[in-house]
């Protein structure tokens, strides 16, 4: 696959199937060739025999300030929470700041602090860093990009080639909370709603669940942009089966698909700040569900489906009175419809 | 009540879809038709197929406003916003339509000012904050947005707005269903009858369809429920001999229309003598225009409009899907040439457009056949 766009779009940016293309067709072979493993969230380098978790993400959203959380708690919780799924404990993070000339101080210092606290909640230490500055105009307020490095959890392999017919889906809670608060954050829409990002570190829960089922668990994604759609549309192509959720059984808030109706949304595109998802062997799945339920913050995990073999590379949604349907990746950032 | 709930009760549904089995006759195949891309999309988003015998065929019928909008008149509005002090405002649905040089976002990407609005209110707005430019708002939708398109303009006008005029696409429903039932290729038994258009122009306007051609017309909600019910109700019609139009979504649509907002669409447009119609053709009095009155604030009047006509590509069957004369599976470009990411024509992006739909929810469903029987999964 070579990408063949002759510009980038905004849809290149929003972790659908563009996003995708550009990935595979661009930066996979002329940066990556070496690699052969699937892209995942997270790379793991041997260094002198012992193997390191690397990541890193950058935080781009507008508003900086909204319901539940602020781009500097995004930047701490995402690059933990990519090291978590692919089996990883954070140990250390670097930060790259990229301001606008003009941005107050104050606001600038109330995202270190919410960086400092997130970083001491998720037990991380924040070790280097780097600023640039550029005009007015030319970065929104800030941009930030942390990388982290962990070391990987021994009872536990992420592995897509072990995934087989019969794996549970595991996800964390509710799906939505995160995009649809941006959204209305934004101001655009004339629509107000209780909800708050989701943003939190997932690395108790995800020890939970590994001290209950490691051995268990195949793979793991923490679903943001392009949400659960977008994370088991890959999963189901990288190992070649099918994914058949239950539509009764994914949870989402009545605020979340209020929002969605009224706009024409699916939850399951919507992206998610603080849920993973883990594909987990049927005889540790309710071991793994009711250690979740014991924890504070797993309350709302669901068993939302499983992996069969069919429909091959595809994810089929079910419903409870006999109608199906197929969800697949969104090409770029969801739409509102007309009428 | 809560309005999408109860209308998703998945008892409520397995029983009707029980008593629709039970309706339909055996030895019968039945072709209905729902007119309203948003009745498709329903349609497959929940399934609902899965859960109807096979001698119910659905037909996808033209109530696309985006789809059925020619190519050359996204090219004359895209025209108009290259200009620099042009801002091109538009509804999310057509960011991704193909004009001849590319999308409005693709256009959006090399520079042209495009902003997706979510009302034509949202476009004032723009025009009020931006008085150093110009803001147009490319207008599209059946009778369903032309009465708020029509108050925005009444507004503009009030306020002597200089910097902002409307790009008229607004089109019509009755001359699509007359082209459709004109057309030799169709034979249908019944209709599923707009849901939203309906809450504008009224049930009145389909009666000739009963009366003259002799078939049911049920206006129809979008809920799982409201669908499966309209479809009891034109078996139950069928089956009597009957042709009536009924409403099934009667706590949203009005027998009688919404009177003011039929009188504000009066007042601010008319009918054009004839426009160009996707798959259709040239139909006559088929599309909304604005009168000299509100010339002002006319973008077609403002501004030098190419008027380029643009044939689709040879290959594109977009012209047959729309008629239902084709199921978009049918069409030698889909899934191939044509899909979501890379879209010949707006059928594939459109949230109303029946390839779209089709795409998105139901063409690899195919393999899954044996999963739609096997019941709850978790």
């Amino acid at each position: 696959m070579r990408f063949r766009d002759p510009q980038i779009e905004m849809a290149h940016g929003a972790g659908g199937k563009a996003s995708r293309r550009l990935v595979e067709g661009l930066f996979a072979p002329l940066l990556f060739e070496s690699s052969r493993a699937p892209l995942g969230d997270a790379a793991h380098v041997r260094i002198s025999g012992s193997c390191v978790a690397i990541t890193t993400d950058s935080f781009v959203v507008k508003p900086l300030k909204f319901p539940g959380g602020s781009i500097g708690e995004l930047a701490v919780n995402g690059t933990m929470n990519d090291l978590a799924v692919s089996g990883a404990k954070g140990l250390a993070m670097v930060v790259t700041f990229v301001l606008e000339e003009g941005l107050p101080t104050s606001v600038l210092e109330d995202e270190v602090r919410a960086m400092a606290a997130a970083l001491h909640r998720a037990g991380v230490t924040m070790v280097g860093g780097d600023t640039k500055v550029v005009e007015r105009g030319k970065a929104d307020g800030m941009y930030i990009t942390t990388t982290g490095i962990g070391h990987l959890m021994p009872q536990v392999t992420i592995d897509t080639r072990s995934v087989r017919p019969g794996d549970r889906i595991l996800l964390s809670g509710p799906i939505g909370d995160h995009g649809i608060t941006i959204l209305l954050a934004r101001g655009e829409l004339d629509l107000t709603a209780d909800l708050s990002s989701d943003t939190r570190c997932v690395l108790p829960l995800i020890e939970t669940t590994v001290e209950e089922a490691g051995p268990g668990i195949r793979w793991m994604r923490d679903p943001t942009r392009g949400g659960v759609a977008t994370s088991l549309n890959e999963l189901a192509r990288d190992c070649g089966l099918g994914i058949v959720l239950s539509e009764e059984e994914i949870p989402v808030r009545d605020e979340v698909r209020g929002a969605c109706e009224l706009l024409g949304l699916d939850p399951l595109h919507i992206a998610n700040e603080g849920q993973f998802l883990a594909v987990v062997a049927p005889e540790y799945a309710d071991a793994a569900l009711n250690a979740l339920h014991q924890a504070e913050g797993g309350e709302n995990a669901f068993i939302i489906g499983e992996v069969r073999a069919e429909p091959a590379c595809a994810v089929l949604v079910t419903t409870r009175y006999g109608g199906s349907r197929i969800v697949d990746m969104l090409v770029g950032d969801p739409l509102p419809r007309i009428c | 009540m809560r309005y999408v709930d109860e209308f998703r009760d998945p008892d409520l549904i397995t029983k009707a879809s029980e008593e629709i089995y039970r309706l339909a006759d055996p030895e019968r195949h039945y072709r209905i038709m729902e007119v309203c891309g948003g009745h498709t999309h329903a349609i497959y988003r929940f399934g609902l197929k899965d859960i109807l015998p096979s001698n119910i065929e659905l037909i996808h019928g033209p109530g696309c406003p985006v789809c059925v909008l020619p190519m050359g008149r996204i090219d004359d509005g895209l025209a108009v916003a290259s200009n620099s002090d042009v801002i091109f405002a538009a509804f999310g649905d057509m960011m991704r339509v193909p004009g001849t040089h590319g999308s409005p976002f693709e256009h959006k990407a090399r520079g042209t000012d495009v902003r997706i609005v979510y009302s034509p209110a949202d476009a004032l707005q723009l025009a009020r904050k931006n008085p150093d430019k110009h803001v147009m708002f490319f207008a599209i939708g059946f009778e369903t947005t032309a009465p708020s398109t029509a108050l925005t303009l009444i507004r503009a006008k009030a306020e002597d707005l200089k910097n902002f005029s409307v790009f008229c696409n607004h089109v019509t429903i009755i001359p699509a269903i007359r082209a459709i039932l004109d057309s030799p290729d169709m034979r249908l038994d019944g209709f599923i009858g707009p849901g939203h258009v309906s809450t504008v122009i009224g049930c009145r306007p389909y009666e000739w369809i009963a009366r003259s051609e002799r078939k049911p017309v049920v206006t129809s909600g979008f809920e799982p429920l409201d669908l499966l019910q309209s479809i009891v109700m034109l078996l139950r019609q069928l089956q009597a001999g009957e042709a009536r139009v009924e409403n099934q979504y009667k706590r949203v649509v009005p027998w009688e229309g919404n009177r003011a907002a039929l009188k504000v669409m009066a007042e601010v447009f008319q009918l054009r003598p004839y426009f160009e119609w996707r798959g259709l053709g040239f139909i006559s009095q088929s599309a909304l225009k604005i009168r000299d009155e509100y010339a002002e604030w006319d973008a077609e009047q403002r501004f030098p409009i190419p008027g380029t006509r643009v044939t689709d590509p040879k290959a594109a069957q977009c012209g047959e899907v729309l008629k239902g004369v084709l199921k978009p599976a049918q069409c030698k470009l889909f899934g191939k040439e044509c899909t979501p990411e890379r879209p010949i024509g707006a059928l594939m992006v459109s949230s109303e457009g029946s390839c779209a739909a089709y795409y998105n929810y139901e063409h690899r469903k195919a393999a899954a056949a044996l999963v739609t029987s096997i019941s709850s999964v978790a």
